[in-house]
């Protein structure tokens, strides 16, 4: 075993906050099958402070998407409750606002049609103006001033993630929700973005909950990285606390020395002691 | 020696210019003139014995240059009309009757693509009414209508509405989970999501419908004014058979095809300009 004298991890037996911003409290989800229920998530407890920056990684099928749907309001747990400040979530809504793996972004509207499309049925009372001003502010803070009128085929694929995070950051959201939001991109787009992404959360104090495969983005980006167990019926595994001092760099964090201690500790956690039976 | 440089402007060599464009459409264009050519011949062998049933091309020509080919804007008594007139009057029913099947086929079609429950209801119905070939709905629309003229247009809307109804309604459920994924998050109203996700998404599907449709509602018109009578190229095709007067059939079929297929162009055309480009 290896000595954790610099890595805080949380069991997932401690005890849950129940007043924190957002809580996923006990939830499980089975879904029925005619070979008996089929169990994803069993009893999952997580906590997360407002403007926590949270990553979610685990093996492919341990139900990180359906846990997320859960936040988002896509799915409902068969048990447990999700909780945003206090409230129960039932449904999808822009105060919890998803950025998607594969951008999900209308084709037939241009960049800032598809982020005016949003602030238009959240604020349909604020004037026009005003609206038009919100969408290309965001446009802007992403970068993409100029491709305002441009259609997504028209876009990159880091361009059309761009537009995704403008088009959710321009609703004020009060939990931003990311699903592998950089898995289909070039490695060099990628790490610009996740630069990007740390900067507008620096800036905006967001709440995030990501998915992600990548230790090393978790690691530049989290708070706390959450680790789940393999499904069938995955739960919380282990969560690590990552307390490099803000604001970050990528260089700065890889230089320091915490930084192969964690990345070891959750590389160890997820290919020896939760390894995949089926990977080769 | 001399270097002689040229100063004057050359033609940039990677530029299309006019000469090989009209080389290009001729290389597109030869093949199919080839072909008719040799079609030409072989009809005019197979109709040119002492037995031949059926006039040959030159035949035609010859029978139908004066007056209907030189003078297609002819006006008689009656049916008496020239061809413009006759497909003027055809091209009128199908505009009305197909015009009606688009408006309340694509309201029924999205109906049934957003409601499970009317999907349910509705679509075997529909499966079995779109099999019945259009001639057979005449009797009950003459029955129904008392009349020629609203009759034979109710069989273009009945032939039209079926395709309409059924693309619609595939393209509303086909309409990417992604992109309802994002109305719910933005919680759009309504009114909105049909506007701006809804319709768009829907579209490409409904012009297939349309397309098809035209096809059939042009078929259906010349068999049922057959039946109707009136001006009109159908019962002019039927009346010159009456008479004997084959070549005036054969001009007529080859005007049906021209007009058919010009209608098949018109709606891609239309198509072409209301969908979103790709």
């Amino acid at each position: 075993m290896q000595t954790l004298s610099n890595i805080n991890v949380q069991l997932n037996d401690a005890p849950l906050d129940q007043d924190a911003f957002l809580v996923i409290d006990n939830v499980s989800k089975v879904y029925p099958t005619p070979s008996g229920p089929h169990v994803v998530l069993d009893g999952v407890n997580l906590s997360v402070r407002e403007g926590e920056f949270v990553c979610i990684i685990g093996h492919s099928g341990c139900g990180k998407s359906t846990l997320l749907d859960m936040v988002s309001g896509f799915r409902q747990p068969t048990e447990g409750q999700v909780r945003l400040q206090s409230e129960p979530i039932v449904k999808p809504g822009p105060d919890r606002m998803v950025v998607f793996q594969n951008y999900s972004l209308l084709p037939w509207f241009t960049a800032f049609e598809n982020i005016y499309l949003g602030i238009d049925s959240v604020w349909p009372d604020k004037p026009k103006a005003e609206k038009e001003a919100i969408a290309r502010d965001h446009l802007a803070l992403v970068g993409l001033a100029e491709a305002a009128d441009k259609k997504p085929k028209q876009l990159s694929g880091g361009m059309k993630q761009r537009v995704c995070i403008a088009r959710a950051l321009a609703l004020r959201p009060q939990v931003l929700i990311l699903d592998e939001p950089f898995g289909a991109l070039d490695p060099i787009t990628r790490e610009e973005l996740q630069e990007e992404l740390l900067k507008i959360w620096t800036e905006h104090q967001v709440t995030v909950l990501m998915i992600t495969h990548d230790i090393d983005e978790a690691l530049l980006l989290a708070d706390r990285l959450v680790m789940m167990t393999n499904g069938p019926a995955a739960k919380v595994g282990e969560i690590l606390e990552i307390s490099f001092p803000r604001p970050r760099n990528r260089s700065r964090v890889m230089e320091s020395p915490l930084y192969y201690e964690l990345r070891n500790y959750a590389l160890d956690f997820l290919y020896r002691r939760c390894a995949h039976d089926d990977v080769e | 020696m001399a270097t002689n440089i040229s100063t004057r402007p050359r033609s940039n060599p990677y530029a299309p210019n006019w000469g090989s464009k009209i080389i290009k459409a001729l290389t597109n264009f030869v093949p199919t003139l080839v072909a008719i050519v040799v079609f030409l011949l072989i009809w005019q062998l197979l109709c040119s014995g002492p037995n031949a049933t059926l006039p040959g091309p030159i035949q035609v020509l010859q029978d139908t240059w004066d007056p209907l080919i030189i003078d297609p804007f002819f006006q008689g008594d009656g049916t008496d009309q020239g061809l413009f007139w006759q497909l003027a009057a055809s091209l009128k029913r199908v505009a009305i009757g197909y015009f009606l099947a688009a408006i309340v086929g694509i309201a029924l079609g999205i109906l049934v693509g957003v409601s499970t429950i009317m999907f349910r209801a509705l679509d075997p119905i529909f499966q079995v009414l779109r099999t019945i070939p259009p001639l057979a709905w005449l009797p009950i629309s003459l029955a129904a209508m008392r009349d020629a003229q609203p009759a034979a247009i109710f069989v273009i809307f009945i032939t039209a509405i079926w395709p309409i109804i059924i693309n619609t309604g595939v393209g509303v459920q086909n309409i990417p989970q992604d992109y309802n994924n994002v109305a719910k998050v933005l919680q759009l109203s309504k009114p909105k999501y049909f506007v701006k996700v809804l319709l768009p998404a829907t579209v490409p599907y409904i012009f297939t419908g349309l397309k098809i449709a035209i096809g059939l509602s042009w078929l259906a018109i010349v068999a049922a004014e057959m039946l109707t009578g009136g001006v009109g190229i159908g019962f002019f095709i039927w009346d010159a058979y009456n008479s004997g007067a084959i070549s005036e059939v054969i001009l007529a079929i080859l005007y049906v095809g021209l007009v058919g297929l010009l209608l098949d162009k018109l709606i891609t055309f239309i198509g072409k300009l209301v969908l979103p480009e790709d």
